[in-house]
């Protein structure tokens, strides 16, 4: 690892004026980053840590939303958003090991858009508007292809809103080593319609299925899937699995999912 | 170098460390505290674990600096005031929950962190919590059974395996 300077500022405004500098990037929990920086494929002069800034963290409910601190551990959000929206709950408790939990943040999965994180689902499959110091952006504007977002240089997460849906369900099955998604789905089922959301699948990060949802808007069970397939072609495939495996696992989670949403 | 302070098993301990020096690094070749071992510096393993403000953390993912005015707990810190072994370490010597040992830090303060959360876990609830805890030896049977018997409840019954 490069060295760089490091500041812990105590607001958002004084963390987006150091952020100012050339070369400077925000830590969140730095379970990604700091890996990152060992392998030296990032080596920014100075890091903005955003753990002392107490604005960002927690979680509340404000009318049908649960509002996430951008800097919330995926601990506290598995712990604190388990009554209203027990589905990203289990998500959140399901990310890594609790040792990661402990410091990984929504704001660093969100901003890092690796193509099987946990919360992408979860944001693109609710719906969620992330809030930056800036704006507000709407999930589906949000997610713009593997480890690329609408975030601009220097913008921090500030929240997260997530519309609280009647059910939903992740389904994930782990890869062992590195206990990230192989493929893993996000389904939650509003008023207006049901939302379907892919992580680990796609050459292209996350994705809605559109054809799933539109099935499940008309009848939420199992058995509006059957027949449905996705085509592999944009399909990862690697060593843990051949982009036609995950193209049929995308169908195998959306079912669990859908059979244990509640 | 900027100067970092915390509160490492109960004692003050400061150092000038870099932007880049690891908690890990900063308890291991600073405060001579070897115990928390690394095994594979890539936020996988577990050997690192110990705890920040009572929750399990993985000492080679952090920064030595974000830990500045914190309480953190090292294996070091958990045997007895007499240094006779904790209940979770004897449990460790009793049930075999250890053969090369190298990852056992780790273990012993993931099951601690656990403990404190859920003082009657399952066996499940015990393997799942260990997820990111890594043993090249003992496979794992003996770690698990030590920590259920650490709980408190009877593992007369788990079979040595
Ligand atoms: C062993 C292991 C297993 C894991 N398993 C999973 C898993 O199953 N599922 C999963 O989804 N993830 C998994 N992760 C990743 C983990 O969830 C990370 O915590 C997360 O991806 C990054 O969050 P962070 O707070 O640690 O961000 P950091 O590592 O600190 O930062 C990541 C990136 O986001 C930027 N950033 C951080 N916070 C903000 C913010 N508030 N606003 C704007 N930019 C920001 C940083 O500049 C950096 O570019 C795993 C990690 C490890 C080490
Ligand atoms: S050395 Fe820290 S997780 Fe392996
Ligand atoms: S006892 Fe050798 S690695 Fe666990």
């Amino acid at each position: 690892m490069y060295n760089f300077d490091f500041v812990r500022p105590t607001t958002v405004d004084e963390a987006v004026k150091a952020l100012g500098d050339e070369e400077a990037q925000a830590l969140g929990g730095g379970q990604t980053l700091i890996p990152t920086l060992k392998q030296r494929l990032a080596s920014p002069s100075k890091l903005v840590s955003l753990t002392g800034i107490a604005d960002m963290q927690g979680v509340s409910k404000s009318g049908d939303s649960v509002v996430i601190g951008g800097g919330t551990t995926h601990r506290v959000v598995a712990e604190e958003a388990a009554g209203a929206y027990p589905g990203l709950a289990a998500l959140a408790g399901r990310i890594g090991d609790p040792a990661v939990r402990n410091r990984g943040t929504i704001g660093g999965s969100l901003a890092n858009n690796d193509p099987s994180a946990c919360y992408p689902a979860a944001a693109l499959g609710s719906g969620a508007t992330i809030v930056t110091n800036t704006r507000e952006i709407a999930a589906d504007d949000y997610f713009q292809g593997m480890f690329t977002t609408a975030l601009e240089e220097g913008e921090i997460i500030t929240e997260v809103r997530f519309p609280i849906p009647k059910k939903s369900h992740y389904a994930k099955i782990a890869q062992p080593a590195s206990r990230f998604p192989l493929v893993a789905v996000f389904v939650a089922q509003y008023s207006d319609g049901v939302r379907v959301a892919v992580t680990g699948a796609s050459n292209n990060g996350v994705f809605r299925w559109s054809e799933a949802e539109a099935a499940l808007s008309d009848n939420f069970a199992t058995d509006a899937l059957d027949g449905l397939t996705l085509p592999s072609d944009d399909m990862i495939g690697d060593l843990h699995g051949t982009a036609q495996y995950r193209a049929h696992l995308v169908g195998v989670m959306t079912k669990r999912a859908v059979a244990a949403a509640s | 170098m900027t100067q970092v302070s915390m509160t490492v098993n109960g004692k003050q301990a400061s150092g000038d460390v870099e932007g880049r020096t690891l908690l890990v690094q900063f308890l291991r070749d600073a405060q001579g505290l070897t115990g928390s071992h690394v095994g594979c510096d890539t936020s996988q393993c577990g050997a690192c674990v110990v705890h920040v403000d009572g929750q399990a953390v993985k000492a080679c993912t952090m920064l030595a600096l974000e830990a500045e005015g914190a309480q953190v707990s090292t294996i070091e810190g958990q045997a007895n005031a007499d240094g006779s072994l904790n209940v979770i370490q004897q449990a460790f010597q009793d049930h075999h929950g250890l053969q090369c040992g190298f990852c056992t830090p780790g273990m012993v303060m993931s099951a601690a962190a656990l403990l404190k959360d859920n003082p009657k876990p399952t066996e499940a609830d015990v393997r799942d919590y260990l997820e990111g805890n890594i043993c090249r030896c003992t496979g794992y049977h003996n770690i698990v059974k030590a920590i259920l018997a650490a709980s408190g409840q009877d593992v007369s019954a788990i079979a040595a395996e």
